[in-house]
């Protein structure tokens, strides 16, 4: 079958090869580059598409599996498929890098040059694209390493006022994690003979991995996944990440890149370490419960509105971890709706942040004064919709998550609750309940000072643009699916179930 | 049966909303024809309903009694002359007993359990629509659960909504953001109905949180305003900080009871049963219901947390008459009658509600004492009135829902009234009227009635409701019952006060509208209010003078009358909590026109605030102005101290701190890396460290390509890292 063996590589560098072309473009004809981005994104994103309707949902396993032997010397195969667990955050990359290209027409940061720019955008997305479907160590490795580098250059290149710091920062302490990984991934393939994770999988679900390499193992790739994710105290490079990047970069890095590190932990540390899981998930869940209470009160004393969207990364991914944390097929499921509806709804924040900065050059909320509902009601007005849908409102997609993770938290799996630990999370359950009060605090204070109140009399006559064409064709789509996730939940959870279930078995019996 | 057609009550103001956003704008009424319409035929729909369902609730009760009379009823074995019940017996003979469990009616007078017969049961329409099963019982349905609760309900909300959209047209007329507050009362409507129609915990919380919103968005209406901004926020953080418990408690029930649906929540529970057949472990379950009532102290203002309530008057009044008086702060009391059954396991649960019920209902009516604003009086009434309803829940379902649903009509109706002199005066403050009963007669004899039934004068709604409650928690309470029953009756005392005190400032004496308080400076001689408002008042003040007799507390009414129509279940059928007791009635009465007699006359007079009796108490209106203090508590202390002091301390940390180590530990690795780079390098790697530097030196190649300049380094950090590691994995092998 043609689709079924090359569904996958097709869409995966699709990216690849436009961004080729971008680069082939003469420099005199740079604005090319914006048409190129938009027919090669949209391509991608319909082969996403069609890999989607062509999927199996009642299955679980790897679908569209491909695998042929790579880098032999090593062991390393082109071992790439997909299943329930990445076929969401996979349409999803394909999804943003469409609607990016599309913004794209609307703005792009200083110093402009598109080509370059939508080149870089386009490489990322195989990056991020193939992280999410690589099934060899290796190959997810090296994906995983050339996400970094078009994001290093989007922020250092097209950044704010301390993008070299950011960017620098950005690709350092990302790279010191995959070190770590990597040094993991090294010692696996000594012990068990494989880099292939299926293989691994069944290994390490069959006790074939002595317990105390899998705790050092699984504090290699905790790291890595860890500070990608990120989870406090892990977390400073993202502020100053997103705060100076662009807006595509800030909409991409906090759509999909830090799912990579989440992703990481349901697809190799679980699976493949899960003793040192079980060890360790106690941990990773007061990590966990920290960063959302922590990331509250940070998003509190934020006055640049950027950087509170930021912030507000860090409690949200606390809410995927905790789930993470629980070992239940409920909390995996919670933490794969949550980086998906953290995608949507994050990914449409840092656009409207993006757009209110473009427009009144400034991310200092109190230079914007407030008034944004008078100067603008409908920009006004999407921004109070994504504020309320990410604090977590029933009905939009922030809810279904954070409530399925809190749910599993107060049943957390078996093996915890009889090591003792089911009064821990019960009571770090309550605590994350309490961090969505701080979450509505923060966001409820900061459209107070950014939507309501007077604008200031510099403003009004400032010819302040509200919603562009190209924005509402950008956006609509991310509001669209903000309400339809969060009135059907099981649009995800439907893909994603069968396989989450199978991948806990360890856990549950 | 037309209740297979309920779930479309909840999804016409869903509709009008969708419509109103599409078309609002360009339509002649602006979007408020939507909205009237939805809610003109949810009503008419919430009848049909309720006829449906109160008439079988009814034939329920009178098979019952005819099985139980006749030889082969009752589950009576052949041979048997008698039935359950004696000749000319009634079920109703004696005082029905709420805790009977599932051993069927008890005859308190008797001691005896009834059995009911099979195929005799109160109505219920339970359906649903399963949107997906996560496993281990997390399943997410969509469900209508239609009972004699519901069917209440969505009568007193479609009608309420009806009333308010309808006097909202001309009460709102020349607002710039008209059809945008349509849209929010469709929105709000439609969440309110969905709560109170739903089959399980999950659709009921989300319920429960649309309406908050919805409320923080019509609180914040008049958004330029910082107090209006605060208040909206107030509101939504309290009851948000309230829906900690109740996300915590439906959780825990669904954990000791596997499942989100009601009727088996209720099923396992009155069975002494949890998830997997295990025996109810009663302490867990009283920690889910607590859990879940502090939610309902957030959402319906008990203390401690009604502090949002009267800030909530920000909004728009038909707002407050809607959501703020009548209709979402009920939920709370909607939200321990839904499983009312599951409560009574618990009598701790019930205690705890009995003693909040109670503080509310008679501190907080002391409140309304110092206030000048209109609105306020009556914000601080329906939190006492709340209270009343909570603590009545301690004791019978009944009591609390009737006193609910009367409540809703009138108070209502006091809202609206409010609105149409806030509407001629242009201001709240009552120092700014005066004298309106000559230039407002509508508003004043329908404010009037209103005044009477939150009174509890006899034969208003209120009086019966308010007796239902006092007389419940007399009888059946114990000495609980006894303490609600006393501060009940004084707090009825200051109710009459408290409302004779803003009926003569506001209607009597001369007009002093030209004191300055009026928004446009500018009052001419007052009018009364359109017709779209007018007749509003009019038609709410009917059920606020005759709804009260739905539910005559004579026991030949109680087969037939509202405790009938709207029991939980023939199992949990109080006929009737008390049975009238003429002295306790006459008694409450007295205090009432003692209460409005004396509010008359001590503000007949009435010129300046600086001579209100009231505000010169000294420390005691200290204490009354500043609310107890706990607004200072929350906002002064909490709010401040978490905001201004806690987060830039946490930010401050996180960027000298957390953020200083990563600086120094990035440096010091420079340093170290550099030197190590060329020791390592030059001296050749064993072999397993080769397999690492493969990897390691492709990357390496990568970052040559982002920054040459700083190879070193990375390389250093590299390296670092694989020594490190290499060594702890040579150690674990």
């Amino acid at each position: 079958m043609f689709w079924s063996d090359w569904a996958i590589t097709l869409t995966l560098f699709t990216p690849l090869l436009g961004a080729l072309a971008i680069a082939l473009i003469p420099k005199r004809s740079e604005h090319a580059a914006l048409p190129v981005a938009l027919v090669v994104s949209v391509l991608g994103f319909l082969l996403s598409l069609g890999i989607l309707a062509g999927y199996d949902f009642g299955a679980s396993g790897l679908q569209y599996e491909v695998n042929i032997p790579w880098i032999e010397a090593v062991g390393a195969n082109y071992h790439i498929g997909i299943d329930g667990i990445s076929l969401p955050l996979f349409v999803l990359s394909y999804l943003l890098t469409f609607l990016c290209s599309v913004y794209a027409y609307h703005h792009i940061e200083e110093p402009g040059n598109p080509k370059a720019f939508l080149a870089l955008m386009l490489l990322l997305q195989t990056g991020m694209a193939g992280t999410f479907i690589a099934f060899d160590l290796i190959l997810f490795f090296v994906f995983w390493e050339l996400v970094l580098v078009p994001m290093y250059f989007m922020i250092g290149v097209w950044g704010g006022p301390r993008r070299e710091y950011a960017a620098v920062k950005f690709f350092l302490y990302t790279l010191f994690g995959s070190v770590f990984m990597l040094v993991a991934f090294l010692a696996l393939r000594f012990t068990a003979g494989t880099f292939d994770m299926i293989e691994l999988t069944q290994m390490g679900q069959a006790g074939a991995l002595g317990l105390t390499f899998q705790r050092l193992a699984f504090l290699g790739v905790f790291l890595g996944f860890a500070i990608k994710v990120p989870m406090w105290p892990f977390h400073t490079w993202l502020p100053d990440a997103h705060t100076e990047a662009p807006t595509i970069g800030s909409v991409l890095l906090a759509g999909i890149l830090l799912k990579m590190g989440t992703y990481g932990f349901v697809r190799i540390a679980i699976p493949i370490l899960p003793d040192a899981a079980m060890d360790y998930a106690p941990i990773i869940a007061i990590l966990s419960v920290i960063a959302i209470i922590y990331g509250a009160l940070c998003c509190m004393a934020q006055t640049d509105l950027k950087r509170l969207i930021a912030f507000s990364s860090v409690g949200h991914m606390g809410f995927v971890m905790l789930g993470i944390a629980t070992l239940t097929p409920v909390g995996i499921n919670a933490a794969i709706f949550g980086m998906i509806a953290h995608g949507v709804i994050t990914g449409m924040l840092f656009f409207v942040v993006g757009s209110l900065k473009e427009r009144y050059h400034t991310r200092d909320m109190a230079t914007i004064g407030g008034g944004v509902l008078q100067t603008m009601p409908k920009m006004a007005a999407i921004f109070t919709f994504v504020s309320i849908a990410s604090l977590g409102l029933p009905g939009l997609a922030g809810f279904p998550g954070e409530f399925a993770a809190l749910l599993s938290a107060f049943r957390p799996a078996p093996g915890l609750a009889d090591d003792g630990f089911l009064t821990l999370y019960r009571v770090l359950m309550v605590l994350a309940a309490f961090g969505t009060v701080l979450t509505a605090g923060y966001f409820l204070y900061m459209l107070q000072r950014v939507n309501m109140g007077s604008a200031p009399k510099r403003w009004l006559n400032a010819g302040l643009a509200d919603v562009s064409v190209i924005e509402w064709g950008t956006w609509l789509p991310l509001l669209a699916m903000t309400l339809l996730l969060g009135v059907l939940p099981f649009l995800v959870w439907n893909i994603t179930t069968p396989d989450v279930t199978t991948l806990l078995s360890y856990f549950t019996g | 049966m037309i209740s297979d057609y309920a779930w479309v009550i909840p999804a016409l103001p869903a509709l009008s909303a969708v419509l109103i956003m599409l078309f609002g704008k360009h339509m002649k009424g602006k979007g408020a024809e939507f909205g009237i319409a939805a809610l003109g035929i949810a009503f008419l729909l919430s009848v049909f309903v309720a006829v449906e369902v109160f008439s079988a609730n009814v034939q329920a009760v009178a098979d019952l009694e005819e099985a139980l009379h006749s030889e082969e009823g009752g589950g009576g074995e052949e041979g048997e002359t008698e039935g359950a019940l004696r000749p000319g017996q009634s079920v109703f003979d004696g005082v029905m007993v709420a805790t009977t469990g599932l051993d069927g009616l008890r005859l308190a007078a008797e001691g005896e359990a009834i059995e009911i017969p099979e195929g005799i049961s109160s109505f219920v329409n339970d359906d649903s629509v399963s949107l997906g099963t996560l496993g281990e019982g997390f399943e997410l349905e969509a469900g209508q659960r239609v009972d004699g609760l519901a069917a209440m309900m969505f009568l007193l909300v479609t009608f309420v909504s009806l009333m308010v959209h309808i006097y909202s047209v001309g009460y709102m007329a020349g607002e710039p953001r008209y059809t945008y507050y349509f849209n929010l009362l469709s929105l709000f409507t439609m969440s309110m109905l969905l709560m109170v129609i739903a089959n399980n915990m999950l659709q009921l919380l989300v319920g429960w949180e649309l309406v908050g919103v919805c409320s923080f968005l019509l609180i914040g209406f008049y958004w330029e305003g910082r107090s209006n901004q605060s208040a909206a926020q107030k509101a939504f953080l309290t009851t948000k900080f309230g829906d900690i418990g109740l996300m915590v408690g439906v959780v825990s029930l669904w954990a000791q009871f596997g499942t989100f649906n009601i009727a088996q929540i209720i099923d396992d529970a009155t069975h002494g049963l949890q998830a997997g057949g295990q025996t109810l472990d009663n302490g867990w379950l009283t920690f889910g219901l607590i859990s879940l009532f502090i939610g309902a102290i957030g959402k319906s203002a008990q203390f401690p947390l009604q502090t949002w309530l009267p800030d909530a008057m920000a909004g728009p009044t038909p707002v407050s008459a809607l959501i703020h008086a009548a209709t979402m702060v009920t939920a709370g009391i909607f939200l321990v009658a839904r499983i009312y059954p599951v409560y009574q396991q618990s009598q701790a649960a019930l205690n705890v509600i009995a003693i909040i019920g109670v503080i509310t209902l008679f501190a907080m009516g002391f409140l309304a004492l110092v206030q000048d604003d209109i609105k306020r009086v009556l914000a601080y009434s329906t939190v006492s009135q709340l209270g009343y309803m909570v603590a009545a829940l301690a004791f019978s379902y009944t009591a609390g829902i009737f006193h609910l649903f009367t409540h809703g009509f009138f108070k209502a109706l006091l809202f609206l009234a409010s609105g149409s002199v806030i509407h001629a005066v242009h201001s709240n403050n009552m120092e700014d009227m005066g004298g309106l009963r000559k230039y407002m007669p509508a508003t004043f004899w329908t404010w009037i009635i209103g005044t009477l039934a939150l009174a509890a004068v006899f034969p208003l709604a209120g009086f019966w409701s308010k007796d239902e409650v006092l007389a419940g928690a007399f009888t059946n309470g114990g000495y609980t019952g006894t303490v609600v029953w006393i501060l009940g009756g004084l707090g009825g005392f200051i109710t009459a006060f408290y409302m004779a005190r803003a009926t003569t400032m506001t209607f009597f004496g001369d007009f002093r509208g030209h004191s300055g308080h009026s928004t446009d400076g500018s009052v001419g001689t007052p009018h009364e209010s359109p017709r779209s408002m007018k007749w509003p008042l009019i038609i709410l003040a009917v059920p606020a003078t005759l709804i009260g007799l739905i539910n005559l507390p004579f026991e030949r009414f109680h087969p037939t009358g509202f405790s009938a129509w709207t029991m939980f279940s023939l199992e949990y059928f109080e006929g009737h909590p008390a049975e009238f007791v003429v002295p306790l009635a006459i008694g409450s009465t007295l205090a009432a026109l003692l209460g409005l007699a004396l509010g008359y006359l001590m503000y007949r007079r009435y010129r300046e605030p600086a001579r209100d009796p009231f505000n010169n108490m000294g420390l005691a209106t200290t204490v009354l102005q500043r609310k107890y203090f706990l607004d200072d508590l929350y906002s002064g202390v909490i709010m401040h101290t978490i905001r201004d002091r806690i987060s830039p301390a946490i930010y401050w940390m996180n960027d000298n701190v957390i953020d200083r180590f990563v600086y120094l530990a990035g440096s010091s690795t420079r340093a170290l890396g550099g030197g190590l780079y060329r020791v390592v390098d030059q001296k050749g790697i064993d072999g397993f460290v080769n397999g690492a530097g493969s990897g390691a030196s492709w990357t390496g190649g990568l970052i040559k390509f982002a920054q040459s300049g700083n190879v070193q380094f990375y390389a250093g950090a590299m390296f670092i890292g694989v020594f490190v590691f290499a060594v702890l994995f040579a150690a674990a092998a």
